[in-house]
């Protein structure tokens, strides 16, 4: 039963993600990757990482892609290019680059053997939080600290980047 | 397997039933409480003091005209009021409104009076629910083709962004002395007493705490003094300027849930959830159910109480005076108070 | 609860076809919004590649800890696609006062 429920979980991530990548105006392809990262967190949490499905919506769907809508929506960022406005040749090599990327992590999978992995009985569960909090501080407490400086050097370049010069 | 979706269905129809019951009847107590606080009557024509004004607004909200405005941009104008409903509406399934007295239902147990018992992060999928809520805000504010709603829009989603933070700050003291994600188990947390003297409620250790979810809670729900995005004398009516009939009582309807939902947070992490001043909870079984969902009930209904108290009284912030008090002031305070917590619990008082 | 029955293969193509909807946005697409935005589809798969050998590993004790550090990993490709965002946001505003267009065809000549 939890198969059915991933295939639809990937079918709905799969069609909206092409829906985002085709040229409409910005505010449906946004809308449409919103429901695709709902998708995405759907599989997670069918994976059994629960925090991480929590944290995707929080900060992708709920933080950075309003972030996105801000900026489409002050800028006024209207559509730019109509479908099928491209040079025929340029469509061609993206589609080839893309099937082949695509087509050799394919080929990678179908190499693997197929194993049904997950929590069996007596295993303790990796998903919730405490266990990567613990994680997070224990053993990889340089790459949490460091991420902190990231962050901030991030919004510090934001700020500077978005600041209107001095006439 | 049945049984258990027959017994989780039940439990979402019963409470989809009671939130919503809830606005008819707020909607009755913000008119008749607000006259009581300007000193005026209020409703009193049309039932047996007013009881019936919320059915004869509705019927008037749902007989009016739909008017589109012509250059909206039809799918976001239609959604947003959408998006609002679902979200105020899908973030109770994780709150627990009565103890989890080891009920049985025809042989099969009710995990709880918890819509989804075995949901580990509970708080934290509450938070990723209620931060969707700004697309409403957003789409309804920039769809409109109006001015005053975009304004409203920009505003009220750049309010609800920054508080958002305070919110979620200030609560990590509630998780650290709980230890726990499951909102069950905070509430849990909270029986008995504390020092001796005081009932073991978060509110009273991390009273900081406490008052910065509180004000972020108002921000977030966009009531007074936070108003500012729906400020009627300023911006016409905000983000849902353009919006008649049954698409405002939409929106008119989530402002009323998320206050619901809201009272109901602050009430499972702060106020002790559904438990009694002092005492243990002293039933088991459905008397014990019973009397946690009422004690669970008569505070959500002071909260909410305290939200219509706080809006007929305080006046409305300003812009910049709201902003600067979300980042530069509540901020602080919640990391101050998680600092608090730390410490406290290093000390051992918590 | 019983071992969950999705073989973590499927995982990994639904990521590899995510990756390829995601490379030809960002080549096919002059709109730099939308280049941005197949750009974090393309993050969410990669996401999803390492979220499928955390579940692979997921169900041994000796492997319990690889699994973790996949959901730690995933953790902070978000944090950093927060990052990005920010600033490349900040750029993209740049952009669109300099050049009047987010059009990203219109960016193709330096300044000298």
């Amino acid at each position: 039963m939890i198969s059915i429920v991933f295939l639809v979980a990937a079918a709905i991530a799969v069609i909206f993600a092409v829906l985002t990548v085709v040229p409409r105006n910005p505010t449906t392809n946004l809308l449409s990757l919103v429901v695709m990262f709902f998708a995405m967190a759907a599989i997670f949490a069918i994976l059994g990482m629960d925090f991480l499905a929590a944290i995707q919506i929080i900060v992708y769907s709920g933080a950075i892609l309003v972030l996105f809508l801000f900026v489409i929506m002050l800028l006024n960022i209207r559509r730019v290019e109509a479908f099928g406005s491209g040079r025929a040749i340029q469509a061609l090599l993206g589609t080839l680059v893309a099937a082949g990327i695509g087509g050799i992590v394919l080929v990678i999978a179908g190499l693997l053997r197929p194993v049904a992995g997950g929590v069996l009985p007596g295993v303790v569960n990796t998903g919730t939080a405490i266990p990567i909090g613990r994680a997070l501080l224990s053993s990889h407490l340089f790459a949490f600290e460091f991420i902190t400086l990231l962050l901030v050097a991030a919004i510090v370049g934001a700020f500077y980047l978005g600041k209107r010069e001095e006439e | 397997m049945w049984v258990d979706l027959a017994v989780i269905g039940v439990k979402l129809v019963f409470g989809l039933v009671v939130l919503l019951t809830t606005v008819p009847i707020m909607v009755w107590v913000e008119r008749r409480g607000s006259a009581l606080i300007q000193d005026r009557l209020g409703p009193n024509r049309v039932g047996p003091f007013g009881l019936f004004q919320p059915v004869i607004d509705v019927v008037k909200l749902l007989t009016k005209e739909i008017i589109t405005p012509a250059g909206v941009k039809p799918l976001l104008y239609i959604l947003a009021p959408v998006i609002a409903i679902v979200v105020a509406l899908s973030t109770f399934i994780a709150i627990p409104i009565g103890k989890d007295t080891g009920l049985e239902v025809f042989g099969h147990a009710v995990h709880g009076l918890i819509v989804a018992p075995d949901l580990n992060i509970g708080l934290l999928y509450i938070f990723a629910i209620s931060s969707l809520a700004v697309y409403s805000v957003l789409l309804a504010g920039w769809s409109s083709d109006n001015k005053y709603a975009l304004l409203g829009g920009i505003r009220a989603s750049a309010q609800a962004i920054s508080y958002e933070l305070a919110m979620t700050i200030s609560i990590v003291g509630v998780l650290m002395s709980a230890g726990s994600l499951h909102l069950q188990q905070i509430v849990d947390a909270q029986g008995g007493v504390w020092m001796g003297v005081l009932p073991h409620w978060n509110i009273f250790p991390q009273f900081i705490g406490a008052i910065t979810f509180i004000v972020a809670v108002f921000a977030e729900t966009n009531r007074l003094p936070f108003d500012l995005p729906e400020a009627d004398s300023e911006l016409v009516a905000g983000y849902h300027t353009e919006y008649s009939s049954i698409r405002f009582a939409a929106f008119y309807m989530s402002e009323y849930l998320h206050m619901t939902v809201a009272s109901a947070l602050i009430t499972v992490l702060f106020l002790g959830g559904w438990n009694l001043p002092w005492i243990d909870m002293p039933f088991d079984g459905w008397p014990g159910a019973l009397l946690s969902m009422a004690v669970f009930a008569t505070k959500v209904a002071m909260l909410l109480w305290f939200f219509v108290w706080v809006r007929w009284t305080l006046p409305r912030f300003r812009y910049d005076q709201l902003m600067a008090l979300g980042w530069k002031v509540m901020i602080p305070l919640a990391v101050l108070n998680f600092l608090w917590v730390g410490v406290a619990m290093a000390l051992g008082y918590m | 609860m019983d071992a969950v029955a999705v073989p973590y293969t499927w995982v990994l193509a639904l990521s590899a076809v995510l990756f390829a909807i995601g490379t030809m946005g960002v080549l096919l697409r002059r709109n730099g919004i939308a280049i941005f935005l197949s750009l974090e589809i393309m993050l969410n798969s990669a996401n999803l590649a390492f979220a499928a050998f955390a579940f692979r590993f997921a169900s041994g004790h000796a492997t319990a800890a690889a699994a973790l550090d996949g959901q730690v990993f995933i953790f902070f490709v978000i944090a950093v696609a927060a990052a990005e965002a920010a600033v490349g946001l900040a750029l993209f505003i740049l952009l669109q006062r300099r050049k009047g267009s987010i059009d990203v065809d219109r960016a193709n000549i330096l300044r000298w």
